[in-house]
């Protein structure tokens, strides 16, 4: 017989025989739980590790030091034209052009060679070599920056000239050293040639903006930049800024505060969730289809980017708008009703204000999305080369993804592995940036209740 | 069955003796004939007929469901904006159909003025939070003005004393009960004829429940008040006029000590004495 006691300890002692088994439960869940959590961590660690140290120093390039000399001799031109009295400024653009020509048909190329010969009197016999050591557009810049300042002319002038990129492979060891001479991208001359002059202060890593502010190139591959790509997606932005979060602030408050719930909006409802989840690249489909084919607007324009990119984040914008009104306590709404606020005033005076950090932090995702996104704008031509700085969202342009896109694509692997990385920190660090407005706006415009 | 026109004769009963003297005019303020409400299929209220008098405080009381609530809002109709939510019969403000097209929504509330049963102080400062209401309907006609308004509406509200140095502080930073009676300030701030009051103390502790009740019956020299309430010692204290709701049928309603003292049904007198509710 058990006596009421005996019961009781009887009852203690199940429990305590399932509590361990429980504290083991718990334990082990902890434990999966901070291994998930370590292991998402080490691949971000991975990924930035990898992504910096491959894109940092491609910031630094191979680049040449050197004292130029605007030789009269060989820059036979005349004096720049200035207007003359009573001349219509086209004919004077007219005159311009023709001694811009002129200037063009400088042998600019021997202006580069004399100033390495200047150094290395020897080499006076190894043009062609000399030549190739450095990039190929730096003889075209040498031409603006004359066309600029035709004072140059015969001045000396100490100027930074990026090398060829082969040349920055090789110094940099991105090419095996040690291999037979039909694998090399140089040839022998022109490695030992510019182990010399790496040895001198001729030739040196300098940081270099040619990253960042150039157009692409593919003639001159050490001058190519993220410059034109970045403008374009700057330009995308725009549009979808402008276009896309006013269109969908403006269908997820009417939506959520205003539509009656029947089917219809049942189905709108159900549609824009869809849309949210469609692969981006139908949008590029739709885009080329639509803005191209019957619209016929141009190609590789980043104003179609734009759109295309508006059509995109709509439905993501539309969600996170739906959802920061939905937050809004209705009591809020109730009291401004109460009052006697119409419908329009209880939902700008009251309930838009308070969801605004919710707007906002909603927009920037769905914009930052769209500065990230790649495949619907192959569809509409922004994966042309592009050699150019937009002007506008009308010229054609690339776009920063896209950019990547191309350069880890380009053949001269050695290279553009480095730029390709430099690029995304590039994009990396705009979308963080973004973020981090989100998260300040977020933080500016919240109101407490 | 339904008593709901009962004879306001029976108002001269009223010991409480609560502005006695304002009850003798017999003036109907709201009268709701054959009232019927919806809820998608749902009846909610299934035809109800009250008077409701010029500057007497009349309480709904009644179990949880009974219709009380709904019926409030439908006074102001409230209930437009719950979808599903549909209105027959007439309710007549003035001698106005309240439910007629013709009569703006907007215009309503302003006469008919709410309290909620949970304050709701919009997230502005105490000041925005009276003026609001004012400014809406171009009450102001200038700053002054306004701030004259702003101050005895607080005043009236019994607050002015308590927040008069701190007007720019966030209304949502005052106490539960002081949000209370901001809300009915900011509700008698646009001077409506009638104040809706839907349990209004339910989320107050005693003390503040106390100074509401107080307010309230300061308010009734003015105003004519409806008030649901779950506390019969509520609607003992504060009304002249009980209405007792069951099922979304109106039962009863009488003077208040008529009510809690003789109820002429036997569900009235089963639900203050305690059986259900």
């Amino acid at each position: 017989m058990t006596t009421p006691n005996s019961k009781n300890a009887e009852r203690l002692a199940r429990v305590a025989a399932s509590l361990k088994k429980r504290h083991a439960a718990e334990k082990r869940f902890r434990f999966f739980g901070v291994l998930a959590s370590l292991l998402a961590l080490s691949f971000v660690a991975i990924f930035f590790v990898s992504i910096l140290s491959r894109g940092l120093p491609a910031f630094w390039q191979a680049t040449f030091n050197l004292d130029v000399y605007f030789d009269p001799a060989i820059i036979e031109v005349e004096p720049r034209p200035v207007p003359n009295p009573g001349e219509s400024p086209a004919d004077f653009q007219q005159r311009d052009y023709a001694w811009q020509s002129q200037v063009g048909m400088v042998n600019w190329n021997r202006i580069l060679e004399n100033s390495l010969i200047a150094l290395r009197p020897d080499l006076e016999d190894e043009r062609r070599t000399l030549r190739s050591l450095f990039t190929s557009g730096e003889r075209f810049a040498l031409r603006d920056r004359f066309i600029e300042n035709p004072d140059l002319l015969g001045q000396t002038v100490r100027l930074k000239l990026l090398a060829d990129a082969n040349v920055d492979v090789w110094i940099r060891g991105n090419i095996d050293r040690d291999l037979p001479d039909a694998q090399q991208q140089l040839s022998p001359r022109v490695r030992e040639l510019a182990d010399a002059f790496f040895a001198t202060d001729a030739l040196q890593m300098n940081f270099s903006t040619a990253l960042l502010v150039n157009p692409d190139s593919r003639s001159s591959p050490a001058s190519a930049g993220l410059g034109g790509a970045f403008m374009g997606s700057v330009y995308m932005i725009l549009v979808v800024l402008f276009l896309s979060v006013p269109l969908a602030v403006a269908a997820a408050i009417y939506l959520e505060e205003f539509a009656p719930r029947n089917a219809i909006t049942d189905l709108i409802e159900v549609n824009i969730n869809n849309l949210a989840a469609v692969p981006s690249i139908v949008f590029g489909l739709l885009g080329a289809a639509v803005f191209i084919n019957y619209l016929k607007m141009p190609l590789s324009a980043p104003l179609v980017g734009g759109l295309v990119l508006s059509l995109m984040t709509l439905p993501t914008v539309i969600i996170a708008t739906r959802a920061a009104l939905k937050a809004v306590p209705p009591s809020i709404r109730q009291a401004a009703l109460g009052l006697g606020a119409s419908k329009v005033q209880t939902v700008f005076h009251h309930v838009l204000p308070l969801a605004i950090p919710g707007v906002l932090t909603g927009a920037i995702i769905g914009v930052a999305q769209a500065l990230g996104e790649t495949a619907p704008l192959l569809l509409i031509g922004m994966s042309a080369f592009v050699s150019t700085i937009p002007g506008g969202p009308l010229e054609q342009s690339a776009a920063l993804p896209v950019q990547i896109y191309l350069w880890q694509g380009n053949e001269l692997r050695n290279f553009f592995e480095g730029r390709t990385a430099a690029a995304i920190i590039v994009l990396l660090a705009l979308m963080l940036s973004m973020n981090a407005l989100a998260i300040w706006l977020r933080k500016r415009f919240e109101t407490r209740w | 069955m339904n008593m709901a026109n009962s004879q306001p004769g029976s108002m001269m009963t009223n010991t409480l003796g609560k502005a006695a003297s304002q009850q003798m005019s017999r003036e109907v303020t709201v009268s709701a004939q054959d009232v019927k409400v919806y809820y998608g299929d749902t009846q909610a209220i299934k035809g109800i007929n009250l008077d409701i008098y010029r500057n007497e405080v009349i309480a709904f009381i009644g179990p949880s469901g009974c219709g009380k609530s709904t019926f409030l809002r439908v006074l102001n109709r409230m209930n437009d904006t719950i979808d599903g939510c549909r209105v027959e019969g007439k309710v007549t403000l003035d001698g106005e159909d309240i439910y007629d097209k013709s009569l703006d929504v907007v215009l309503l509330r302003a006469r008919v003025g709410m309290v909620f049963q949970k304050p709701n102080p919009f997230p502005k400062s105490i000041f925005e939070n009276i003026a609001y209401g004012p400014r809406l309907h171009g009450l102001a006609s200038s700053k002054t003005d306004l701030e004259g308004i702003v101050e005895s509406s607080l005043k009236r509200a019994g607050l002015w004393n308590e927040v008069k140095d701190r007007l720019d502080q966030p209304g949502t930073g005052l106490s539960g009960g002081q949000q209370q009676r901001l809300c009915i300030a900011r509700t008698i701030a646009v001077s409506p004829e009638m104040i809706l009051m839907d349990e209004p103390c339910s989320a107050l502790d005693p003390i503040a429940t106390a100074k509401v009740e107080e307010l309230i019956s300061e308010l009734s020299r003015e105003y004519t008040i409806a008030i649901v309430t779950h506390s019969m010692q509520q609607a003992a204290r504060v009304s002249h006029r009980t209405a007792y709701f069951h099922l979304g049928d109106l039962i009863e309603v009488n003077a208040t000590d008529k009510v809690f003292t003789q109820p002429e049904h036997e569900l009235t007198e089963a639900y203050i004495t305690g059986r259900f509710g």
